[in-house]
C-alpha cells in the first residue's frame, strides 16, 4: 500500500482535472508510487490502479510506455545519460563511457553494492548544457566534464 | 545566455520567474488591456493574423488562424494547452522560457482562454525538466493568489483555470493529439486526424494546442500591435525567435533574434567554431529536419521561408553544428536509433521502418554496410513517409534521405573501406570532453 503523504499527494493531482476525468491523474500517481517505493512492481501498480478506479491494464499500459518508470528494481542513484547526437557531439557518449568505466557496469546495469544503476537517456531537452545527466528523474545536472562527474558520485552517498 | 529579446530578456533580472518581477517588467499589462478596453475575441485574433506569429513549436502553422478554427458558439467545455514537451534532439528553448519567464506563457494562455472561450488550461512539461514543473506551479500559485486565474479574472465576467501536467519521458507526446492521449492518462499514441483537436480535442473537447514560445510572444503582441511584431521579423515570418545552438560551438545557449537573421550571424553569437575547426554541416531545425551542408546553410537567413528553400526546415529553431570531426554515419546511426525507440509502435510503417533504418546505418557504422545499402535505406524511408498517422515516420526518414543526399560519398567510403573517412581520434577529439585529461 501506498502511503497516507503519497496518496494525499495523489489527491492533489486528481484536483488538477474535471472530476470525472481522475485517469488524468495516472502518470502523476505512477511517478509519485515510484518516488516512495523506488521502483514500480505488479503490486504497487495495482494499488494506483484501485486508488485511481482504473484497470490495472490500463495503468500498466501506461507505466509500461513512458521510459521515466521504473519496472525493475534500481539502484539508491539511477544516473541516466544523453547520448543523443547534440549532446555526443558535446561528449555525451563520453561522459557516459567514463561512468561506465568510474562504476565498473554498463547501460541497465545496477553497482554490486546497490547504490547506482546507469542509463541510457532521449533528448532531455537541454542539449545546450551537455554533457548532460539526470540523477533519479529530478536532479538535472549540467557540463558533466570529469571533475565534475567525480564530483557527482562523491556526492552520492 | 545569449541574445535577449522581449521573452529572454527576463533572464537578466534577479528571481526573474516571480510575479512581482514580472509585473515591473510591464507583466499582465495585455491581459489588463484586454479586460479593462473589453477587447473583443475576434480583434485578438485579428492582431495575431496581423502579427503573422507562426507556430514556433515546429510547423509553423500561423497561430491566428489556429485560434480562428475554435468553434465560438459551443456549449459545454473548451481547453488551451501548452506543449512544453520539448524532447526533439537540438531543443531546449522551452525550458529557458519556463525557467526565466513562467509567466509571461501564463498570460499568454489566459489571454488565449478569453479570445477562444475557454475556461480551463493545461501546460505539459517534459518529464526531464522537474525543477522547471515546480517553478511553473509556483508560478500559477502567485496567479491564483492574484486573481489573474480562477473565477472572475480581475474581476470581469471570465474565468480561467490553469494547470501543470508532467510528462514521464515519450517523445512522442510532443506531436499534440498524442499530447492529449497523455493529459487523458492513456500511452501516448497520436490519433487518426481529422477530427482535429479545434473539434475534437481534450476529452473530446474542442482544444486548442501552442507551443510555449507562441504563447510568450502574445501579449507583447496585444501590447504593441501586431504590425510592430511584424516588423521585428520579415513579412510572412514575424518576430523574433529563440535559437537553439548546440553541438560544435564554443557558446551553445538560446539566443533570441529577429526572424530573418543571416546563419553567420548567430554563429558568430554561440562563439564561432570550437577550437577554430571547419564547419562541416548543421542540421537548421531540430534532428527531424533535413541536414544542410556548409556552402548551403551559410547563405541561408534564419526564417521558415529561406531555410524551406534550402531544402530543410526551420522547425523548432533547434540548430546543430557539426564540425569536421564529425562521422556523418555515426551522426545519422544515433538519430536513427532515437525515432527507433521513440517510435510508439502504432503504424506499421513507422515501428518497423525505423528498425530497418537503425539497423541498417548501423551496420554500415560497424564495417558490415553491404552495396546495395543506400538503395535500401533510400527505399524504406520512400515506405515510411506519407503513410503513417503522426510524423515521427516523416521526421525518422528526412534525416536519413538528406544525409546520404548530401555526405553519400562517406556512406560509401565506409561500405567499401569498413571504416570511417574521419580518423577515430580526431571524432574523439571533437567533443571536447578528454580536455582535461
Amino acid at each position: 500500500m501506498l502511503s497516507q503523504e503519497s496518496l494525499k499527494q495523489i489527491d492533489r493531482e486528481v484536483a488538477k482535472y474535471p472530476a470525472e476525468q481522475k485517469q488524468s491523474a495516472v502518470m502523476a500517481a505512477l511517478a509519485i508510487a515510484q518516488t516512495e517505493k523506488g521502483w514500480l512492481s505488479t503490486e504497487t501498480i495495482d494499488d494506483v490502479a484501485a486508488y485511481l478506479g482504473m484497470p490495472p491494464v490500463a495503468v500498466y499500459e501506461v507505466a509500461s510506455f513512458y521510459n521515466m518508470y521504473d519496472l525493475a528494481p534500481v539502484g539508491k542513484y539511477k544516473i541516466t545519460v544523453c547520448t543523443n547526437l547534440p549532446c555526443a557531439l558535446s561528449g555525451g557518449v563520453h561522459a557516459a563511457d567514463y561512468l561506465k568505466q568510474k562504476l565498473g557496469v554498463g547501460f541497465n546495469e545496477t553497482t554490486a553494492d546497490g547504490k547506482f544503476t546507469l542509463k541510457e537517456g532521449e533528448c532531455m531537452g537541454a542539449c545546450g548544457d551537455a554533457p548532460v545527466m539526470l540523477v533519479n528523474n529530478v536532479r538535472m545536472c549540467s557540463f558533466m566534464q570529469p571533475e565534475q562527474i567525480d564530483r557527482l558520485l562523491g556526492e552520492c552517498k | 545566455m545569449g541574445a535577449l529579446g522581449f521573452i529572454l530578456n527576463a533572464a537578466e533580472g534577479e528571481r526573474s520567474w516571480r510575479l512581482a518581477e514580472y509585473v515591473r517588467r510591464g507583466g499582465y499589462s495585455a491581459l489588463k488591456k484586454i479586460i479593462n478596453e473589453k477587447i473583443p475575441a475576434d480583434q485578438i485574433v485579428g492582431e495575431l493574423k496581423k502579427s503573422s506569429l507562426r507556430g514556433r513549436g515546429g510547423a509553423g502553422f500561423p497561430t491566428g488562424l489556429k485560434w480562428s478554427f475554435m468553434p465560438r458558439q459551443f456549449p459545454g467545455a473548451k481547453y488551451v494547452v501548452c506543449n512544453s514537451d520539448e524532447g526533439e534532439p537540438g531543443t531546449f528553448k522551452d525550458r529557458d522560457i519556463l525557467r526565466w519567464n513562467p509567466h509571461m506563457v501564463i498570460e499568454g494562455m489566459i489571454i488565449a482562454g478569453y479570445a477562444m472561450g475557454c475556461q480551463r488550461g493545461y501546460n505539459y512539461i517534459h518529464g526531464e525538466i522537474w525543477d522547471i514543473y515546480k517553478r511553473f506551479e509556483e508560478a500559477l500559485e502567485e496567479a491564483r493568489a492574484a486573481k489573474l486565474l480562477g473565477n472572475n479574472i480581475l474581476g470581469a465576467d471570465f474565468s480561467f483555470e490553469l494547470q501543470a501536467h508532467h510528462g514521464y519521458g515519450a517523445y512522442i507526446c510532443g506531436e499534440e493529439t498524442a499530447l492529449l492521449e497523455s493529459i487523458e492518462g492513456k500511452k501516448g499514441q497520436p490519433r487518426f486526424k481529422p477530427p482535429f483537436p479545434a473539434s475534437f480535442g481534450l476529452y473530446g473537447k474542442p482544444t486548442t494546442i501552442n507551443n510555449t514560445e507562441t504563447f510568450a510572444s502574445v501579449p507583447y503582441i496585444i501590447n504593441e500591435g501586431g504590425d510592430k511584431f511584424l516588423e521585428l521579423g520579415k513579412p510572412n515570418n514575424g518576430g523574433t525567435k529563440l535559437f537553439s545552438v548546440s553541438g560544435h560551438v564554443n557558446r551553445p545557449g538560446n539566443f533570441e533574434v529577429p526572424m530573418g537573421t543571416p546563419f553567420k550571424d548567430l554563429l558568430e553569437m554561440a562563439g564561432g567554431m570550437r577550437g577554430g575547426r571547419k564547419l562541416k554541416a548543421v542540421i537548421p531545425g531540430g534532428s527531424s529536419a533535413p541536414v544542410l551542408p556548409v556552402d548551403v546553410i551559410m547563405e541561408c537567413t534564419l526564417d521558415y521561408d529561406s531555410i524551406a528553400k534550402a531544402g530543410s526546415m526551420l522547425g523548432s529553431g533547434a540548430v546543430i553544428v557539426m564540425d569536421e570531426t564529425t562521422c556523418m554515419v555515426k551522426a545519422l546511426e544515433r538519430l536513427s536509433y532515437f525515432y527507433f525507440e521513440e517510435s510508439c509502435g502504432q503504424c506499421t510503417p513507422c515501428r518497423e521502418g525505423t528498425g530497418w533504418l537503425y539497423r541498417v546505418v548501423h551496420r554500415i557504422e560497424h564495417g558490415e554496410g553491404r552495396p546495395e545499402d543506400l538503395d535500401l535505406l533510400n527505399s524504406v524511408t520512400d515506405n515510411i513517409m506519407g503513410r503513417t498517422i503522426c510524423a515521427l515516420g516523416d521526421a525518422a526518414s528526412m534525416p536519413v534521405k538528406s544525409f546520404i543526399k548530401h555526405f553519400g560519398t562517406e556512406f560509401e567510403y565506409h561500405i567499401q573501406n569498413k571504416k570511417c573517412l574521419v580518423p577515430e581520434d580526431v571524432q574523439r577529439a571533437g567533443s571536447g570532453f578528454f580536455k582535461a585529461a
